[in-house]
Parts: C-alpha cells; structure tokens; sequence
C-alpha cells in the first residue's frame, strides 16, 4: 500500500518535472530546430551548453526538452487513439456476442501476432516523415491489448446482478451501458492507456531513430539519438546521455505512474503490456 | 492449441500481405518513381505510361496483388531495387547471418535467464536476488537501440575491446574467428534486451515453485537442495518460461531489426531497414511477409514444445 503510493508519488513528480521541462525550456529559448550555428558544433557540456551542442551547433539542453516535447505529445496521441479504438472495438464484440466476437478476437490474436514495429516500417516507409503516418502507425497496433480487457470486463459485468435488474426494470440499452458498463470500463481503459505510453514513446523514437520517422531537424528523442549514432564516433557522449536519460526517465515514470494506478484498479498482472 | 495456431497463420499472412498492398496503393508512394528512380524526371509522360503497362502498375492494386501471390507460389519473388539483386538471393545470403545472431542472443538470453532466475529465487533476498530485480526493471525501460549504442561506445570505443560494425575489419578475409570477433556486441546486446522479462519470469515461477507440496515433501525426505531445485522445482517453472519465450519472438525480431542496424550486421533485419528506407517494395513487402511466418513458425513451436514438455495439456486442446 505504502510502496504503491510511494511509487505513484515518484512516478507523478518525476513526469511533471519532465512535462515541466519540456514544454518551458523550447518556449523560454524560442529558438528554432532550423538554425544551425556550426562555430558552436560539437562542444561538450559546459555552463553555457549544460547538455554540449550537437553536430550543427545546436544547444542539446534545448532540443532534448523540444525532443521530449514531440515524443510524448505523439506517445498520448497514439495512447488516447488505441485505447479509444480498442474500447470500442472490445465493447461491440462483447455486445455483438455470437459469431462476431469471435471473429474479431481472432482478428485480435492476428494482430498480436504480427510483430508491432514491422508494421510501422512498412507503413511509415510509404508515407515518409509523415506525423499521422506514425501516429497511425503505433495506434493501429496497440489497440488489441485494451480491447481484450474491456471485452473481458463488460462480459463479467453483462451477468452481474444489478446490471440483470437494471434491465429487468425496463432500463434501455443505452442507459444500461451509460450507466452500469462505461462507469466500470473507463478506468480500466485509463490505465491501459497510460501503460501504453511508454509504449509509444519507444515506438516513435524507434521509428525516428531508422532514419524512417520524423526528418532529422524536427528534435524527436529518436532523431535526437540517430544523430548521437554519428558523433559517438567523434566521441560526442553527451549527444547519447542526456537524449537517452530522457528517453529512459519518461519511460520509468509513466511506467511507475501505470503499474501504481493499475495495481488500485486491481486489474489482473497480465493485463501489463510488454513491449 | 498448436491446430488453432496453425488455423490461425495463413489468414495471418494473407492478411498481413493483402494490408500492405492496400497500404501501399493508398499511399503518396509511386512505384514506377520507385522502380525508374532519377530516370522517372528524365522520362517523358508517354514512355511512363509505356513502362507503367508494361510493369502492370497502371492496374488496380488486388490486380497486382493477384500477380504478386501467384508468382511466390511459384518461387519468384522479384527483384530488389535497393540491392539490385533478386530478393530471393538477398534474402538467401542474409538470411544465415540473422539466425546465427538471433540464435546465439537467444540461446544466451535462455541460458542467462535460468541461472540468474533460478539462483535468485534460490537465495532468495541474497545480493544477486537484490541486485536482478531493478536491475531487470531499469533494463525494460531502455530501448534496444540506446543499449547497443552505450555498448558500442563503452566497449568499442572507450575501451577499444570489441568491434563495433560490419562482420570482419575492414578487407579482412571472411573467416570464424572474424565472424566471432564481430558477434559478440550485437549478440550481447540483443540477450541483454531480451533479458530482464525471461529472468523475471523464471524467478517468480520458481519461486512460486519452491512453494507447492510436492517441492515441500521432496525437502521433508531429506533430497539434497540441489535435487530439490534442479529436478523437482526447476521443471514446474520451466513451463510458462518457454510459452514466454514464445510471447516474446516477435520482440527478438524487433530488437534483431535494431541491433543490426546499429552494428551494421548485414542480415535480414538490416535489409528491412535498407527496404523501407528506399521503399523497395518487393523486398519490403516479402520480408514482412517472411518475418510475420517466422514468427508464428515460432510461437507453434514453443506450442509444441509446451504440450511436449507437460503431460497434462493435451495436444488438441
């Protein structure tokens, strides 16, 4: 009890200071991805660049918070979008019942099994350094997991006994599922779509990291990280450290933020998304 | 279970290839710029036309599909652009090298996984069992790529230990000790990912183990803990462990994508990189193809393996 609220506190503090940094730090300096100042290329951490400069001169401080800004923006897009599709889809296969269900869990163990980032390669090659390519991308994989659990808790709950006399009662179908069904499935899908966030942040900076993703100049944590690919070699670290700190704090908190609002809905272990 | 899957893997397929035709024909992306690159400018409107007649892209896109399907059937699976080879010459040299990498990361993956786990759950609250667990959470939460980047540069460039890209240095001969030199990082790299959710795994099935009434009652009859644990608590836990391995293929391949990449290892995963980067069609779109069969090949088999390993799940199921 204790540890999960400990876990919740951190977990809160840690992504707000992120969020914080993200959104204040581009908007303070205001400077723009395009300007490139290569006297100031490649320097190492110092007071005036605390993260160094990338390989155009561009100070990392900044461009780590605009990266962060643009993956996480992208990742709760692609959050709220597959667990909007996934509610859905798991609610109407619940409700349809018969055939139908099972055809779309089938559809839903094919999805599963098609490795996710596969997918968005294909996708994103064909609509290149598109933003709603890549959106698309990672919500049309991720729905599946949502749906399975909103599929499994409206069927526990069609049986239950008030929702029986809530319809006995003479209570519409609409007003049952207004009433009874959203209540019980919406925090359930709130959880799913926060354990989903991590999720997208990899993807799309995977995705960005291929070379496939946003174009280089638009500060994402995965460009971020393709360019520390080059200047590594030139002994840049610090274009891979705080990029990658970045990346790896957002991860752990959002995960931390999940696992603690999971564990109070009491959803099954299972129900966890693994990348 | 293994029928339903198999039942489960050709409207797989198809459905993943029909996906991506659809997806390509909606797309900006234009396959006869593709298939006539800097000539597309150069050519007139008229001898476009011709070539795109001639290609069959001026045809709906289930048309194609219909011409694409009944030549794999048929064992010709085009030729890529990006190498400018035949795809089934592509992927029959690069094949071998992704499976001996995906190969030797999983089976040392595997064999981290069960020592760790099984000395964790073992001494349990011990300095390893206390180090593994944050150690495998801080693990998942950094993705592949930024592992085999920090890989390359601690130990290729810092420490100058191990090579960092290709299959041999630079003009060297192909050769084993080479190839081995070479593997090590990417190989390392791609178990250390996959880690943390396989030794996990075994960790709590063991634990959960060691509880039961038959590990209780073999301890009651005086067997040595090393009895205890290897042959009676060890086979109970390995059950879930390898339908995990099987959960987790797709994510091997995902990370093999990653890994080759980063250390230029010029496999499968490397090529579909290379096919998507320069929309190479035939090869993107049989790569997919191939990758989603390997896949389900292998979730059947840790299937298989599963009904092998426990009497007590019967094979129709």
């Amino acid at each position: 009890m204790a540890e999960r609220r400990g876990r919740l506190v951190a977990g809160v503090v840690l992504l707000a200071l992120l969020v914080g940094y993200a959104v204040v730090v581009p908007w303070a300096a205001g400077v723009d991805d395009r300007v490139t100042d290569f006297a100031a290329a490649r320097q190492g951490p110092s007071p005036a660049h605390p993260f160094g400069t990338d390989s155009a001169g561009r100070d990392l401080f900044v461009r780590t918070a605009a990266g962060l800004r643009v993956s996480l923006l992208v990742a709760v897009v692609c959050a709220v979008l597959s667990t909007v599709l996934g509610a859905l889809v798991g609610a109407l296969s619940a409700a349809a019942g018969g055939w139908a269900d099972r055809l779309v869990m089938r559809l839903v163990d094919g999805v599963n099994a098609v490795p996710h980032l596969l997918l968005g390669i294909v996708l994103v090659a064909l609509y290149r350094g598109s933003l709603v390519a890549i959106i698309a991308s990672i919500a049309l994989t991720h729905w599946t997991q949502v749906a399975r659990i909103v599929r499994a808790e409206v069927l526990s709950l069609r049986d239950r006994e008030h929702v029986d006399a809530a319809v006995l009662a003479g209570a519409g179908r609409w007003w049952v599922t207004r009433r009874h069904l959203l209540p019980a499935v919406l925090p359930q899908a709130l959880v799913a779509a926060t354990l989903l966030l991590p999720h997208a942040v990899w993807h799309e900076s995977t995705l960005s990291f291929l070379g496939l993703g946003l174009p280089p100049h638009r500060a994402s944590l995965g460009t971020l990280l393709e360019e520390a690919r080059s200047s590594l070699l030139l002994g840049g670290w610090w274009t891979l450290v705080f990029p990658a700190l970045g990346l790896v704090l957002a991860t752990l908190a959002v995960a931390a933020v999940g696992s603690a609002l999971r564990d109070r809905a009491a959803l099954p272990r299972r129900a966890v998304v693994e990348l | 279970m293994a029928a339903r899957r198999l039942l489960l893997a050709l409207p797989v397929l198809l459905g993943v290839s029909v996906a991506v035709f659809a997806a390509a024909a909606a797309s900006p992306f234009d396959p006869l710029a593709g298939y006539l690159g800097d000539r597309y400018l150069t050519a007139g409107q008229e001898v476009q036309d011709r070539i795109a007649g001639e290609l069959g892209t001026d045809r709906a896109w289930w048309v194609q599909y219909g011409w694409w399907l009944g030549e794999l059937l048929t064992g010709d699976l085009g030729t890529s652009r990006s190498y400018a080879q035949p795809v089934a010459q592509v992927v029959a040299e690069r094949l071998p090298w992704t499976l001996l990498l995906v190969g030797v990361a999983l089976a040392l993956a595997v064999v981290l996984a069960l020592l760790l786990g099984t000395w964790s759950a073992h001494r349990r609250g011990g300095w390893v069992d206390r180090l593994v667990t944050p150690v495998c959470l801080l693990v998942q939460a950094v993705p592949p790529f930024v592992v085999a980047l920090g890989a390359v540069s601690v130990f290729g460039l810092a420490l100058g230990w191990l090579p960092v890209a290709g299959l041999t240095d630079a003009g060297a001969e192909l050769s084993a000790g080479q190839v081995a030199r070479h593997l090590v990082l990417p190989a390392a790299v791609l178990a250390v990912s996959q880690l943390p959710w396989l030794l996990l795994n075994v960790r709590e099935s063991l634990l959960r183990a060691l509880a039961e009434d038959h590990v209780v009652a073999a301890r009651a009859r005086g067997l040595s803990e090393r009895t205890v644990v290897l042959r009676h608590a060890l086979p109970t836990a390995l059950l879930p462990f390898v339908t995990l391995v099987g959960a987790r293929l797709p994510e091997l391949v995902v990370g093999a994508v990653l890994v080759e990449e980063v250390f230029s290892w010029p496999g499968l995963a490397q090529a579909v990189v290379t096919s998507a980067v320069e929309v190479d069609f035939p090869l993107l779109a049989f790569l997919t193809l191939l990758t989603t069969a390997a896949v389900l090949l292998g979730s059947l088999l840790a299937d298989v393996a599963y009904v092998l390993l426990d009497p007590r799940v019967s094979a129709d199921g």
